[in-house]
């Protein structure tokens, strides 16, 4: 049993996990640990899996860092932003150790806390018992018992009440090691009554070794607030990355998320957020670009507690050579979500006869008085529109680029910082041009 | 006379389906051609064997272009020349802007003749000079291409393309259908502004109408994959008058 190693890695080391961590932390790790050892890593056998062997990717030799030894590097200078006007209050995690020598100079308003979450739990220890592994369910999920099993640190936002954060946050997480390793960072979001922030999230490699990242975010909306979290992941084709984010939302907010993956190993971002208050809106956005045997799965559920909710989805995946792309969509209205308005939208385009995609949208309604829609398509490019740009003398290549990035632009639409809409669409053009093989300098920042 | 277009005995199929059976046709500079026939004759597989349509297969005849192979040349070369086909069912491709594919496409061209891309500013005149000559929307150009243009406006479109592109030797097909007849006016304003002495135009139609306001030279009837009667103007008139039917069952 692939599991074994890590149970008894756990009970081995649980000391050391605990003297290195905070209280708030370690109380939830036995819990983790009895479903954990009840259910395991989820396998293809599991319908929600059912393409993605990701139990596969733990059997090696992989290390953990539970010791907190620091890791010599000084993101700020290896990652410094080479684009002026550098619009972002910008914050490091180190693996997944919040990095602590670097703070933004510029300061928060009032009552905002940006940083470590061991740090927040000690300042801030009502709010974070409130939230920390509150929505994060991992009953039915090995991958966020093992994260909250052996979770240390992580980064954490919290905006009080009627507090605008009009520049965005920006987290780097940043993979270095020198032995293979497995990475647990956790994410917490939380955005009082009327608050507003937004938050983006890339995922960077630096050195050449295999790296097992899982990552649980857990987002909190309140009323009438606005969330915006972007995650752009630019890792190595060693990384596996388990992607976890969990939202939920009250009366009237307003929760926007974006997955962009361009440049990737092995790839599960899971998605579900819960509309929970009345008029609350989701919009969850999913691009992924892949090529050589790079694989990507998104799986999103949305469920509809309340009435008069609207959630929007676009996945888009772009797949080359041998690369794979599944994506998965729920949509669940529950009994009294009358007045729901549900969209599902994903469209993949495979560049390659080599390259596969598994779609499967899934729509569970049981209120009556709905509008929810899905539509899905995978195809190739298309024809007409190259010959019709060739007859205009372009060339037959740089055709296929600009119908390439034609189609990836209502994800990059949904984006609600137009600084970023513009990082994105050059990225997307360089990666589309082969000149983003691998990451290793900022190419993000904003 | 410089010649601009020489096609020998032109054969071409599609779909396993042979459409031209031995063409010739002769274009030189300044002239204006107009080639009609019924439906299915194999006029718009002409205009797709010339301006290189994938999906059509020459299988025997030749085509010079200034001289040139064109059957050895790449769709996107054939342009660069200075060939330009008018669609007749222009292609949508949401997510392109107007503003980038004219870059793009006037660019290329540039960059073919060995020249600089155009600057920001020049760009921008030329876009809205060709424009105002259509009598377009300044919206279109801001929108994608052709997405949600009326049939009106995606002919509109091909010409306002062709204005930006300045080509030698266009080929208009089919640009009347589903235009009314102000919008036939101000399109064929436009094509007739375009026509000098040093380039030619083939206009194909079913209708005479379109021939009312761009005056060709010379008149073809192709019928079952080949020219079957040439003549002046006066030809268009007869058709009009008599329909083809005169001229396939003599």
């Amino acid at each position: 049993m692939i599991e074994q190693q890590y149970i008894d890695l756990f009970t081995q080391f649980r000391e050391e996990l605990d003297a290195h961590s905070v209280k708030g932390m370690n109380q939830h790790r036995d819990a983790a640990f009895d479903t954990f050892r009840q259910i395991g890593f989820p396998t293809s056998k599991q319908e929600d899996y059912k393409h993605s062997n990701i139990v596969r990717t733990f059997d090696t030799d992989l290390g953990l860092n539970l010791r907190n030894i620091p890791i010599p590097v000084n993101p700020y200078d290896a990652f410094k932003c080479d684009v002026p006007n550098l619009a972002t209050h910008l914050y490091f995690l180190i693996n997944d150790r919040y990095y602590d020598r670097f703070q933004p100079e510029e300061k928060l308003p009032e009552g905002v806390f940006a940083g470590s979450l061991q740090r927040f739990s000690e300042l801030y220890p009502d709010q974070f018992a409130a939230h920390y592994a509150q929505i994060a369910d991992y009953s039915d999920n090995g991958v966020v018992a093992y994260n909250t099993m052996f979770a240390q640190d992580g980064f954490v936002v919290y905006v009080p009440k009627n507090v605008i954060l009009e520049k965005p946050l920006q987290l780097i997480n940043i993979l270095r090691g020198g032995v293979n390793l497995s990475v647990n960072r956790r994410i917490l979001i939380i955005a009082e009554e009327n608050a507003q922030v937004k938050l983006l999230v890339c995922d960077h490699t630096v050195d050449d070794i295999h790296f097992v990242v899982t990552q649980v975010t857990e987002v909190f909306a309140g009323v009438s607030a606005q969330v915006d979290v972007y995650e752009l992941e630019e890792n190595s084709e060693k990384v596996t990355r388990l992607n976890n984010l969990f939202s939920e939302q009250k009366d009237n907010s307003n929760v926007v998320t974006s997955s962009i993956t361009l440049h990737n190993g092995y790839t599960r971002n899971n998605y579900r957020f819960r509309l929970l208050g009345q008029h609350a809106e989701a919009h969850a956005g999913g691009l992924a670009i892949c090529d050589k045997e790079q694989h990507i799965d998104n799986f999103a559920f949305l469920d509809h507690v309340s009435p008069n909710c609207m959630s929007n989805e676009l996945f888009k995946t772009v797949l080359n050579d041998r690369a794979t792309g599944v994506f998965c969509g729920k949509i669940l209205v529950e009994k009294d979500a009358q007045k729901t308005m549900a969209y599902q939208n994903n469209r993949n385009l495979l560049a390659s006869d080599s390259a596969q995609m598994f779609s499967k949208p899934q729509l569970e309604i049981y209120a009556d008085d709905v509008k929810c829609s899905h539509g899905l398509t995978t195809g190739q490019l298309d024809e007409e529109a190259l010959f019709y740009m060739r007859a205009r003398g372009i060339d037959k290549d740089e055709a296929r680029l600009l119908l390439m990035v034609a189609f990836t632009r209502d994800v990059v639409d949904m984006v609600r910082i137009e600084s970023l809409q513009e990082r994105l669409t050059n990225l997307i053009n360089k990666r589309f041009r082969g000149e983003l093989m691998r990451c290793g300098s900022c190419n993000v920042c904003i | 006379m410089t010649s601009m277009l020489k096609i020998k005995n032109l054969h071409a199929i599609v779909e396993e389906k042979e459409i031209l059976k031995g063409l010739n046709l002769e274009v030189n500079q300044g002239e204006v051609h107009a080639v009609m026939g019924p439906n299915g004759s194999g006029k718009s597989t002409l205009a797709s064997v010339l301006a290189g349509n994938p999906k059509f297969e020459v299988t025997r005849g030749n085509i010079l272009f200034k001289d040139r192979d064109l059957l050895e040349m790449e769709p996107e070369d054939r342009a660069r020349e200075g060939l330009f086909l008018s669609f007749q069912y222009p292609v949508e491709i949401p997510g392109v802007s107007m503003v980038n594919f004219m870059r793009a496409a006037v660019n290329e061209q540039r960059k073919y003749r060995g020249e600089d891309p155009i600057s920001a500013t020049d760009f921008l005149k030329l876009m809205r000079d060709k424009r105002d000559l259509l009598g377009m929307d300044s919206q279109l150009v801001n929108r994608s291409v052709n997405e949600g243009f009326s049939g009106g406006e995606k002919k509109k479109n091909e010409i306002f393309q062709m204005a930006m592109l300045n080509p030698q030797l266009a080929i208009l097909d089919e640009t009347d259908s589903g235009l009314d007849i102000d919008a036939l006016r101000v399109v064929a304003a436009g094509v007739n502004k375009l026509q000098t002495k040093e380039n030619a135009t083939i206009v194909i139609t079913h209708y005479q109408r379109l021939l009312e306001y761009i005056k060709p030279d010379y008149v073809h009837v192709l019928y079952a994959g080949k020219i079957v009667q040439s003549g002046g103007p006066d030809l268009a008139h007869e058709l009009e008058k008599r329909g083809y039917d005169w001229l396939i069952n003599p």
